[in-house]
């Protein structure tokens, strides 16, 4: 009798852990999809921008192609990405060839001079910040979830549950660490 | 985690404050009314709902009761493209909506935050604050601003600057008309200075209030918090360094608003009254200076 009943406590008691687990895992992941979400439109605006630029710059530079073809080799493989670990690989080489394309435009004064070059590359700038930014809130929220998977008990239920931890953002090792506030 | 605790806590506060707010307004009228023998329960009652409508429309329209009293404008992206910008990038990074950004014309220099909640929300920051401060050091301030939308301490400041701030403003009232009028009727004078001690009384637990629930550690925890955002502790330092050096007197800032500033307007003496010292809720700045610069 007593045991039944300390059974019973103990099968309610796992039943409502799994229960809680699961529903604080569901909204950690779902806050990882939706950070997500908030880098893909800053990437959308970067692939956006990108052809205006070009052709902006192709205006003056005839000569660079190279370059150009590059960067717009980059932006297609970027739109095509799936993962986040491709999308930031792919992402990191497009931030290195619009610094060429960049450096390409020193050369030519009368593009430097261009108020709608000038604009565009404020406008890219912005969304390279902004990406990181979105890259951080990303991957904070990755930190958190993933926390939530390794630490004990969760980690013996998560696997069962099938939870599997998400990717960073390309993100340093810096930023894999926990920052500790204290007080 | 510490912050989901800041916000229940906040939640909890806010409700706590408008109920204590309707509770002690009919009580007053309550005792006014025995006291001055009217037996009209009915006045009672209206004090009970005008209070509980002012409860509900602190809640609601605080933040553009602030603004108002404060004189900010909003502005759009086109005209102050740095500063806008700032406040995108920071609140990308907080993963909060995007708040509206105001400005307030007032050489000196402080910021502030406000609204119910982070959907509702606006970050303000004087003319004079936008010329002194670096990038770095406004990407400071925002990041603390944003760090009090972020903790719902704008929801419970904005409450507290409308209902604490409307009590110590009729005690103020109240002991001006009782120890400053040649009245001759002693009747009613004699019951305004029972009503105005009763306030004198209740303006500094009034006080009391604001500083137990504007707490010393909610601005250090917006500094900490801040600083996990733009991951540049010596950018909010040099901006508060600034600040701290900074005599420009405040153009528009009472005590029932100080509290929602960036730094106590008060500070370094530059306005002087009698509440000043109650009012004081804001820890000082070398100290927080002092926090940043050890992280």
């Amino acid at each position: 009798m007593n045991i039944t009943l300390i059974l019973v406590i103990i099968v309610v008691g796992i039943g409502l852990f799994l229960l809680f687990l699961y529903n604080s895992l569901i909204r950690s992941k779902l806050r990882v999809s939706e950070a997500f979400s908030q880098i893909d439109v800053q990437l959308k605006r970067r692939t956006d921008l990108i052809p205006n630029l070009i052709e902006t710059v192709k205006g003056y530079a005839k000569h660079e192609k190279d370059t150009f073809t590059k960067v717009t080799e980059l932006r297609t493989s970027l739109m095509q990405a799936k993962t986040p670990e491709k999308k930031a690989e792919v992402n990191n080489m497009l931030t290195d060839a619009l610094k060429s394309i960049f450096a390409v435009a020193e050369a030519y004064p009368q593009l430097r001079a261009s108020e709608n070059f000038k604009e565009l590359q404020q406008e890219l700038e912005d969304t390279e910040n902004k990406i990181a930014y979105s890259r951080q809130f990303y991957n904070s929220n990755v930190l958190d979830y993933n926390t939530k998977l390794q630490v004990f008990p969760n980690v013996f239920f998560a696997k069962l549950l099938n939870f599997k931890p998400a990717e960073f953002f390309g993100a340093t090792e810096a930023e894999r660490k926990t920052v500790k506030v204290s007080f | 985690m510490k912050i989901y605790s800041e916000i229940s806590s906040n939640k909890w506060k806010t409700w706590l404050i408008m109920t204590l707010f309707v509770v002690f307004i009919t009580t007053l009228v309550f005792v006014m009314n025995k006291a001055l023998g009217l037996g009209n329960i009915s006045l009672v009652g209206i004090a009970f709902i005008l209070a509980g409508l002012m409860s509900i429309g602190s809640y609601y329209y605080s933040d553009k009761l602030v603004l108002a009293t404060s004189g900010a404008k909003e502005i759009k992206k086109e005209q102050y493209p740095k500063y806008f910008r700032t406040v995108e990038n920071l609140s990308i990074g907080a993963g909060l909506p995007m708040p509206k950004v105001y400005i307030m014309k007032d050489n000196s220099p402080n910021a502030f935050a406000t609204g119910r909640d982070p959907k509702h929300s606006v970050v303000c920051a004087t003319t004079g604050l936008l010329n002194m401060m670096t990038e770095a050091e406004l990407e400071g301030v925002i990041a603390h601003e944003l760090s009090h939308v972020k903790n719902y301490d704008v929801r419970l400041m904005g409450v507290v600057a409308i209902l604490v701030g409307f009590i110590a403003i009729l005690s103020d009232l109240f002991i001006r008309v009782t120890f400053f009028s040649d009245s001759d009727d002693n009747k009613g004078s004699a019951i305004f200075m029972i009503v105005a001690l009763v306030l004198a009384i209740l303006s500094p637990i009034a006080a009391t209030l604001i500083q137990l629930s504007v707490s010393r550690k909610r601005e250090y925890l917006a500094d900490a918090s801040g600083v996990l955002l733009t991951r540049y502790p010596e950018g909010l330092a040099s901006a508060l360094e600034k600040l701290e050096k900074d005599h420009t007197p405040p153009r528009v800032a009472s005590n029932a608003t100080a509290h929602l500033f960036i730094e106590n307007p008060f500070d370094n003496k530059k306005v002087k009254n009698l509440f000043t010292g109650l009012f004081n809720t804001h820890p000082p700045l070398e100290e927080r200076i002092k926090i940043l610069r050890s992280m």
